[in-house]
């Protein structure tokens, strides 16, 4: 069976510049591609290629195997939703902006009516209907914006950046909340960010875009561990991605237990809350086994490990440890040459509680 | 000062004593001015549309050709029209000139260009990306556009209230193809040359004050127009 979502060959140009080249891309039905990368990677125009906003130069789209018709364009937006970076909505109520997709398409008022109220509940925006949509606050447009998008139930949800306007506790808060609905409705979905926090928390599958070429897809824990290439693993910085759960949580100290190990980390966390641990890998700090550590080391996380890769990376070595997972960290060659390390060197590694960044998955 | 103030009296006897010249010139401006403000509407609104949305090539050029239109000379328009409607001109076979009608098609080349130029413009403000969401929520280009057109409600609004004002206080245009013949092409702007030069100053100010008052109505109306659009 073909995937829900598959796109061959597709080359793509901005005013006759090549900006896009994806050999093949797939989502599969109820899943979230994540695609990440930095500002002019080609992300939104993949976005409006995949919403039929934008023609390709050449190559396919296909949703559930069959390939966007050019002179049916129409139909073929009418079923997919797209929510872009700023709400962008209508000089009118609230309502008549959730009903206005719904309305294009020529939906009666019977059904209209609860299919608005349904979305509008849902993002817990029911109590601003009647209020002008200019008089809303960021957020909320933004929550307007996703519940007319969801109001169509579409087959295909197409987000570009839906968050990056958002002041941070919006932000969290709103996107908790998508989390929660993606998961809920099973909606294929395709998430376009810069942010690798937003693409942890909702992709099932990450798309690293570079220069307009897909670098890598695969997991999140995939992509961010094992980067397939030093510019994505300089992109994504974060390298060493643990799941994990969370143990117990006071005054700011959160004990997370993880592939057999317990770890320290900063911060607040539900006990029982599903986690990744992230760690960049300049953090991390080595030590040779039989080495005397300064008993003042305020790192509170240690593991032992086995070094099974080095590779330069300029003045720095990159080090993967085996500690039962893949652990990278990142030391000057200085460091590496006097340690004496080399591939099968028994180390610790340390770092401290700060430097765990906890996400939820 | 005797004067003035006699002719104010006597023009306010001539406003509210329903004298019926007055009353008909008043009307016939009206329609005149009216009916080529509707057809400018029909012509303008598309086609500003089409200039503000389209990609095609010159575009630029058609955009300056028609802000340049906003500013034709009524007495040019007069003149060509005058040529196009004389009775051995090219048109001269519908027996147009001296007649409603064609004040009518020489105020529609005067308004066209103005609602043509402002529709573009109100469209051109709107955020481009509004476009693209409008076909993302499964807009047809015709539901886009009039989604557009609603988004820019005010600025339209204020476009077609700017046609009208122009119109109905031209004189150039209306004295040359209308000829001001009385029951038949007298409108407001040319009653009051006509009076004014025969020393008639009663009904010259009489006319005055309604065409006045017909300006400050339409201006009362765009202004608040823009004074709703500024509180959001």
């Amino acid at each position: 069976m073909s995937p829900f979502l598959e796109v061959n060959d597709l080359v793509m140009q901005r005013s006759g510049i090549q900006v896009l080249e994806i050999s093949h891309l797939a989502v599969e039905k109820g899943q979230t591609l994540a695609v990440i990368g930095p500002n002019g990677a080609g992300k939104s125009t993949l976005l409006l290629g995949l919403a039929g906003l934008l023609t390709p130069t050449s190559g396919e789209i296909c949703l559930q195997g069959q390939a966007i018709q050019l002179k049916d364009l129409l139909a073929y937006r009418r079923r997919i939703g797209l929510v872009l970076q700023d709400a962008l909505l209508l000089d009118t109520s609230v309502y008549n902006n959730l009903a206005s997709g719904l309305r294009f398409r020529g939906l009666p008022k019977a059904e209209i009516k609860p299919r608005v109220s349904l979305w509008a509940s849902r993002l817990g925006i029911d109590h601003l209907l009647s209020r002008p949509a200019r008089q809303i606050s960021g957020g909320e447009a933004q929550r307007a914006s996703l519940a007319r998008a969801f109001a169509l139930q579409p087959e295909l949800l197409l987000l570009d950046e839906p968050f990056s306007a958002l002041d941070a506790p919006t932000r969290t808060r709103l996107l908790s909340d998508l989390q929660a609905l993606l998961e809920d409705t099973r909606i294929t979905t395709v998430f376009i960010t810069h942010d690798l926090d937003e693409a942890l928390m909702l992709g099932d599958q990450v798309a690293v875009l570079l220069g307009g070429r897909l670098r890598q897809v695969g997991t999140s824990e995939e992509v961010f561990a094992t980067p397939s290439d030093s510019d994505v693993a300089a992109f994504v910085g974060v390298e060493t991605i643990i799941p994990g759960q969370v143990l117990s949580s006071q005054d700011g100290q959160v004990r997370v237990e993880a592939q057999g190990n317990q770890f320290a980390a900063i911060g607040e966390a539900a006990p029982g809350r599903p986690v990744y641990l992230c760690l960049r890998p300049e953090d991390i700090t080595l030590w040779l086994k039989e080495e005397a550590k300064p008993a003042h080391s305020s790192a509170r996380n240690h593991l032992a490990g086995r070094v099974s890769r080095l590779s330069q990376q300029g003045p720095l070595v990159r080090v993967v440890v085996d500690c039962g997972f893949l652990l990278t960290a990142l030391i000057t060659r200085t460091s590496a040459h006097e340690m004496d390390l080399a591939e099968g060197s028994l180390v610790e590694a340390t770092f401290k509680a700060s430097a765990v960044h906890l996400i939820g998955r | 000062m005797e004067m003035i103030w006699d002719g104010i009296r006597q023009a306010f006897q001539l406003i509210f004593g329903a004298d019926a010249d007055v009353w008909e010139i008043t009307l016939l401006s009206l329609k005149v001015s009216g009916l080529a403000t509707a057809i400018s509407l029909v012509i303008g609104l598309p086609l500003g549309t089409w200039l503000a949305l389209g990609r095609f090539r010159g575009r630029g050029l058609s955009l300056s050709i028609v802000n340049t239109g906003m500013a034709l000379p009524p007495v040019v328009v007069g003149l060509a029209i005058s040529i196009l409607l004389w009775r051995s001109g090219p048109l001269g076979d519908l027996h147009l000139i001296y007649t409603p009608a064609a004040i009518v098609i020489a105020q529609t080349v005067i308004a066209a260009p103005v609602v043509t130029g402002l529709t573009a413009a109100a469209l051109q403000q709107l955020d481009p990306r509004l476009r693209l969401q409008l076909l993302g929520l499964g807009a047809s280009r015709w539901q886009m556009v009039m989604a557009l057109w609603q988004e820019a409600r005010l600025p339209l609004l204020a476009a077609l209230m700017a046609a009208f004002g122009s119109v109905i206080s031209e004189v150039g245009a209306s004295m040359m193809v209308g000829g001001n013949i009385r029951h038949q092409t007298r409108v407001l702007t040319t009653a009051i040359v006509l009076e004014t030069g025969k020393g008639e100053f009663a009904r010259a100010i009489a006319l005055s004050i309604i065409l006045l008052l017909l300006a400050f109505l339409v201006n009362l109306g765009l202004t608040t127009i823009q004074q709703r659009s500024a509180r959001h």
